[in-house]
Order: C-alpha cells, then sequence, then structure tokens
C-alpha cells in the first residue's frame, strides 16, 4: 500500500515492516536519507520507492554516511543512512566513529539477515550489534515489527538530544517484509537516559565568584558550543566581561574569529597567543571542549595556575582528563544564560594587554617570498573569494590544520572536519551531505591529494545531482602530515609517505563529467579561484601546492604549551 | 584499591555485553561481576567489584556507566553498610580417614557437605571474601580438586551508621 504523511498517525492498517520504517521516518521530520541498496534491505528499497522522502545513492557506505555527518554538522539534524547487512554494515563502521567521536547525531538503520538465520553465519551476515555497540551511543536490533515506531522514535530522541551522537537499529529482513498493525505515536521508554540541561544554581555561584576573583580568565569554546546553538551567548558573556577566548579545532567559528577578544585557536598547531592564554590563565573556563590531547599536549604541564571551570553535557567528560574545580553539568546555551543573569565585575585589562603582546609579536606565519605555490597563501585566497562565508570541510592533516590556521570562521556551523577519529576520505563526502542540506550556500571541500583518492568515487553523486561544490585538493603528492612527522621525528626517513603514482585529477573530473582545473601557481590560483569558486556548478580544483611545506607553529608529542616550536619564521 | 559498584540495568540483550566492553576499553581491571533479576520485571541488578589506582578512576568508571541508555542507576556502596555475600563450591579430596577432619573445618565457617564420593567431597560455603579466602587456605592441603566462585553480589543494609565509623563497615579496602 502507498504510504502518505496524512496517514492515519495512531494506528495503521496492516503493513509491512519496511512501510512502518518509512513511516516512522516521516513522521520524524526526516527529509534525506543516504545510503546503498543489498540483499537484507531490500524491503526497505521497496518501500523507498514509493515514498516521497528523498534518497541519495552514494558510490560506497562510506560516503553515505559522511555525508550523513556534513549534513547533521551544518543543519543540526539528525544524518539518517541505510546500508545493507554484513560488508554494507562494515563499510559504515569508519563513519560511525568519527560521527562517536565529534558527537554528531545520526541515525543508522541496517540490515540483518532474518532472525531464523542469524548466529549460523548466513550470507552478509555480521554481528552488527557487537560490532557497532563501543561506537555508538545506543544500538539496537529490532525483534518485534510492533516495536519499529517506538525505537525509531527513541532512536531520534537519543541521537539528537544531551551529548549529540550515532544511534543504529539493525532490521532482520523477516521483520522489514513480515506485516503487522503498527501504532504510530509510541510512548518513549527510557528510564536509563535522562541528560541534565540545566546547570546547578550553586555551581553557577562558585563559577561567577571565581570570574570575579580571577585576573586572567580565559575562555576554551569547543563544540559543545556549536551543538547547543549558544554562540551568541557565548558572543555576549565574553563581551560583557572582557574574557579572551579561544577555541578547539571542532569549536572554530562558535566566537566570531574576527572579534577582538579572539586569540584564534589553540592546540598542537594553534596559535602562540591562544596556548599562551591557557598556560599563564588562572581561570580557564571550558564551554563544551572535552580536552583532547591534540589540545592539552603534555596533561603535566596543562594550565599550571589555573583553576579549571567545565562546562559539559555529558558528565563523564568532566574530571576525565583534567582535574576540575568548578564543574558545571548542563547543556552550554543553558549555562551561559545563567551566567549572564548573574552580576559580577572583571578587569580584564592588564592581561588582554599581555595577550595582545603575544598575538603582536607572535602571529601565524610562513615564508611568503618563497617559489611555488604556498598551502598558506591558497587558503587565505579561498577564504577571500568567498568572502570568508563558504562551508568549508576537510579531511585530517596537514591541509586540515592550514584550513584551521588561515579560514577564520565570523559564523557558527561552516567548519565540517573530521576531529577527534581524525578520518582520512572524510571531507569530500561531508561537503555532499553539507551542499544537500543547504543548497544555495557555497561548499568548499579542501582536502589532500592522499585523503580524496579513498573516497573520490563520490564524484559521481556530484554530477549526477549537479551539486555545486568546489573540490581543492591541495596536492603535494604525499601523505603530508606523516611526511612532516617523518621529517621532524625520525630523521627524514620518508617511509611510504611519498605518493609515487597518482591519477591525472583533471582527466579523473572530466571523466565523471566534472570541470577540472590544475593550477601550478599562485596567479594561476588567483584567476581560477576568481572565476570558479562561487561557480553554480561543480569545479575540481588540483592545486600542485609546494612539497615539503610543514606546518607551524606546533607543541611537539610530550611536550607542554609553553614550548612551542616553529613560532617564528 | 577494590570498589564494590553496584548496577540497575534493564534487562535487554546486550546488557552485560555493553558494560563488560565498556570496562575493557576503559582498561578498567574486573575481579568480579555478578547478575541477576531482581523484584522488578524487566530489571537486573549487577555487582562488581573492580581494582583501581585511584578515586579519579571510580568516578569515570561510574559516569561511563552510567552514561549507558541502558543502565538505570550506579552506586558505588564500598564506603556504606553493605551485606555483601558471594557463594563458593570447592570438591576437595578425601579419603574416609579425612572426611571427619575436614567436617571439623566445614563447621565452624558454618559451611556444609553437598556431594559426597569415594574420593572427595563438595562444600558449598557462603560469606563474605574474607571468608570464603579463609576456608579455602584451611582446605588448600587437602588438595582442592575443583573450586568454582560466583562473584561477590552485594546491596546497602537496612539502616545506615553515621558516616563517622562507616570505614569499620567496609569489606574491601
Amino acid at each position: 500500500m502507498a504510504v502518505k504523511t496524512s496517514v492515519d498517525k495512531t494506528a495503521s492498517a496492516e503493513m509491512n515492516g519496511a512501510d512502518i520504517l518509512i513511516q516512522s521516518l516521516i513522521n520524524e521530520g526526516a527529509e534525506i536519507i543516504f545510503g546503498y541498496p543489498g540483499g537484507a534491505v531490500l524491503p526497505i528499497y521497496d518501500a523507498l520507492y514509493k515514498n516521497p522522502i528523498k534518497h541519495v545513492l552514494t558510490r560506497h557506505e562510506q560516503g553515505a554516511i559522511h555525508a550523513a555527518e556534513g549534513y547533521a554538522r551544518v543543519s543540526g539534524k539528525p544524518g539518517v543512512v541505510i546500508a545493507t547487512s554484513g560488508p554494507g554494515v562494515t563499510n559504515l563502521v569508519t563513519g560511525i566513529a568519527d560521527a562517536m567521536m565529534d558527537s554528531l547525531p545520526l541515525v543508522i538503520f541496517t540490515g540483518q539477515v532474518a532472525q531464523d538465520v542469524i548466529g549460523t553465519d548466513a550470507f552478509q551476515e555480521a554481528d552488527v550489534m557487537g560490532i557497532t555497540m563501543p561506537i555508538t551511543k545506543y544500538n539496537v536490533q529490532v525483534s518485534d515489527m510492533k516495536e519499529l515506531p517506538r525505537l525509531v522514535k527513541e532512536a531520534f530522541h537519543i541521537a539528537t538530544t544531551g551529548r549529540p551522537g550515532p544511534v543504529l537499529i539493525d532490521i532482520p529482513k523477516n521483520i522489514s517484509q513480515g506485516k503487522a498493525v503498527a501504532h504510530f505515536e509510541p510512548d518513549i521508554h527510557l528510564p536509563g537516559y535522562q541528560p541534565n540541561l540545566t546547570p546547578n544554581y550553586l555551581q553557577i555561584k562558585k563559577l561567577s565568584e571565581a570570574l570575579s576573583q580571577a585576573d586572567r580568565p580565559v575562555i576554551l569554546a569547543g563544540a559543545g558550543v556549536l551543538h547547543a546553538k549558544a554562540s551568541y551567548d557565548l558572543t555576549e558573556f565574553a563581551e560583557r566581561y572582557q574574557i579572551p577566548v579561544t577555541s578547539t579545532l571542532l569549536g572554530l567559528g562558535s566566537f566570531p574569529a574576527d572579534h577582538p577578544l579572539f586569540l584564534g585557536m589553540a592546540g598542537m598547531h594553534g596559535v602562540y597567543a591562544a596556548n599562551m592564554a591557557l598556560h599563564e590563565t588562572d581561570l580557564l573556563i571550558n564551554i563544551g571542549a572535552r580536552f583532547d590531547d591534540r589540545l592539552t599536549g603534555n596533561l603535566k604541564h596543562f594550565a599550571p595556575r589555573a583553576k579549571v571551570a567545565h562546562i559539559d553535557v555529558d558528565p563523564a567528560e568532566i574530571g576525565k582528563n583534567v582535574n576540575t574545580h568548578i564543574p558545571v553539568v548542563a547543556d552550554a546555551k543553558e549555562a551561559l544564560v545563567k551566567l549572564l543573569e548573574e552580576d559580577m565585575k572583571t578587569d580584564t585589562d592588564n592581561w588582554r594587554r599581555c595577550l595582545n603582546q603575544y598575538r603582536n609579536d607572535f602571529p601565524l606565519w610562513y615564508n611568503k617570498g618563497e617559489q611555488g605555490l604556498l598551502p598558506q597563501r591558497l587558503i587565505e585566497m579561498v577564504h577571500q573569494y568567498t568572502n570568508g562565508n563558504a562551508i568549508v570541510t576537510t579531511d585530517v592533516g596537514q591541509h586540515q590544520m592550514w584550513a584551521a590556521q588561515y579560514y577564520p570562521f565570523k559564523q557558527p556551523h561552516r567548519w565540517v572536519t573530521s576531529g577527534g577519529l581524525g578520518t582520512m576520505g572524510f571531507g569530500f563526502p561531508a561537503a555532499i551531505g553539507a551542499q544537500l542540506a543547504f543548497p544555495e550556500e557555497n561548499v568548499v571541500a579542501l582536502i589532500g591529494d592522499g585523503g580524496f583518492q579513498m573516497t573520490l568515487q563520490e564524484l559521481s553523486v556530484v554530477k549526477e545531482l549537479n551539486l555545486p561544490i568546489k573540490i581543492v585538493i591541495l596536492n603535494n603528492e604525499a601523505l603530508g602530515m606523516v611526511r612532516q612527522w617523518q621529517e621532524t621525528f625520525y630523521e627524514e626517513r620518508y617511509s611510504h609517505s611519498i605518493i609515487p603514482v597518482q591519477p591525472d585529477f583533471v582527466k579523473l573530473a572530466e571523466s565523471y563529467g566534472i570541470r577540472g582545473i590544475r593550477v601550478i601557481n599562485e596567479q594561476e590560483a588567483e584567476s581560477v579561484f576568481h572565476e570558479t569558486i562561487t561557480a553554480k556548478e561543480p569545479v575540481l580544483i588540483d592545486c600542485r601546492i609546494k612539497a615539503g611545506e610543514n606546518v607551524y607553529p606546533m607543541i611537539a608529542p610530550g611536550k607542554g604549551h609553553h614550548e612551542m616550536i616553529g613560532v617564528k619564521p | 584499591m577494590k570498589r564494590i559498584v553496584t548496577a540497575t540495568v534493564l534487562n535487554r540483550s546486550g546488557v552485560l555485553n555493553r558494560v563488560t566492553g565498556l570496562m575493557t576499553k576503559r582498561q578498567f581491571n574486573i575481579d568480579s561481576i555478578t547478575v541477576g533479576r531482581t523484584e522488578n520485571d524487566g530489571i537486573s541488578k549487577m555487582t562488581f567489584v573492580v581494582n583501581v589506582d585511584s578515586e579519579q578512576q571510580i568516578e569515570q568508571l561510574t559516569k561511563q556507566l552510567n552514561k549507558q541508555i541502558d543502565v538505570i542507576k550506579v552506586s558505588d556502596i564500598t564506603d556504606q553498610a553493605i551485606v555483601a555475600r558471594e557463594l563458593a563450591l570447592i570438591k576437595v579430596l578425601s579419603s574416609a580417614q579425612t572426611r571427619s577432619e575436614i567436617s571439623g573445618i566445614v563447621e565452624p565457617f558454618r559451611a556444609s557437605i553437598i556431594d559426597v564420593s569415594r574420593e572427595s567431597i563438595t562444600i558449598q560455603v557462603t560469606g563474605d571474601t574474607d571468608k570464603i579466602e579463609a576456608i579455602i587456605d584451611l582446605l588448600r592441603p587437602y588438595g582442592i580438586k575443583e573450586l568454582s566462585r560466583t562473584g561477590l553480589t552485594a546491596f546497602l543494609r537496612g539502616s545506615q551508621k553515621q558516616i563517622t565509623d562507616l570505614n569499620s563497615y567496609s569489606l574491601l579496602k
């Protein structure tokens, strides 16, 4: 039977499981599904055939899940993914782990072999529950068809509330194929899941007292600010009390980069002033960051003089890595709103003067006079020709760090990068998801030549849907960050990090029917960006950047924030 | 240090796997686990004895357990007034000559002999961990053929003593 949005929502006539699933998705407001069909999800794809819900067929399951992540990151809505049993699911694993680390809301539906053959090593059977248990916020296998509407509702609830994350529902084929009467207004039953969003008043009071007494306060903004949509409140709070702000990699955009109080990104390749602020502060206010090791450096030297306040919706993050004096378990927005109701006096003039001095003495730098196309300059140009308004996606590695350093974000939800898991091959499919979430926006995938070759098959999707994504490859014919570490820490033994053969990316793009351009110097790059970067068609730009360029400044592994290297030319 | 942690969980498939998987992932050292149903349908109770290095580690463990969707409540009950018991079955070599001697050990422990064969007897003993360890030590010279322990299960006593003298009620520390 045809399923329409107008179907009676409380009880249906007899429907098959797949139709119940699709109707549940429509009821949850899902607009788009990223997926790939296969044997165990044939009934679900049959239901999709009859339905108005949009489905994007990627060319690999990994592409589907990264696209869903990109979609979720920029839209704030859960990304929905469907894959078949066995290899379909195992191909999703990287993306699920990535979403788990970066707290992205996903709802994933996987096919499973029929219940009567589960456990018999049937064709395309895999222990999906076992494989995905540690990398999902929750996973569940459907055992009774009638539970489907409730499980779908719970999955969306769990994925999007508290600290967001991926939720997986495993659906045996006999369930999606069988028939049942469904009730579409199920009650959620999750007695063990009640995220606390409202801050404890006493803790807010403690934090505001500490702030009144502090001479050198600093705010560390993490992705929690973005998930809570609290950028505006953060800006107001920082401005009112004149507190300098730094950010994690994933928190970029949560505070306007051009704001005088913004110090830049902190961490391994962070700005000197930002890292010194963390080193010298007497009150570190962490809002929605998880004190990742790439941010903190050696914990022994981390913020040695600071009282640490940590606002996080996930209580397990507080005190996990850094000893915390003022824990505040709350949604970032609710905590900031409550903090703004307090009345405090702060005087940070001297502190800001000191940090401004650092900022002027040790800005980000690169050798501007050098021959060849410099990656840092390239990203500055991308910033310039997109007016700083593009949605930018990246993989992991050198190009990611340069993008974080040289593409300052004035607005939230424009920065899509694989932070926690550090996944090569993430950026390009994520750009597809971001573009589908916002068809009118300018989406630029800044990626390396190594990462692009991991998921480049999705060029087909770009062509098929005519998505005006700009694929900017920072091509140094190497795994740049691996090469940099081998140069710095392994005495220039470049073991398997220089890629000896690569395709002609221009011809590759053309073979997919996409315009491809190669640029080898700054002048060419400038004219190509000027002409194409805001064009209404997809373009692949193969930028042959200067090989051997390194990312600086840097905190070497095992070192503290005060031990940065490469802070000056 | 050893800590006793109890968790009330939804009795859904895979919940034990979730909890032990989490402990493996975060490198917690489990001494024992017991699981069983409770007075409420659909709800099970788990008791863990874990070995941790610091307060911070046990805090992290309870927080991570609490984060699990199927986990309803987690308590570290080590420092409270609790009743804690485990059961052990011990098969000891025994001839006609040593049988009465072994009975002499069994009696003061209020343990019982639940199986007798020509060469061995099986003893069932219930109590806290120290008591079980003590009877095992006493029986070892006779030759223990087989030993099976359930692990500790525990909950709070009906009334809690004043905080100041709680330490004396702590079983494992």
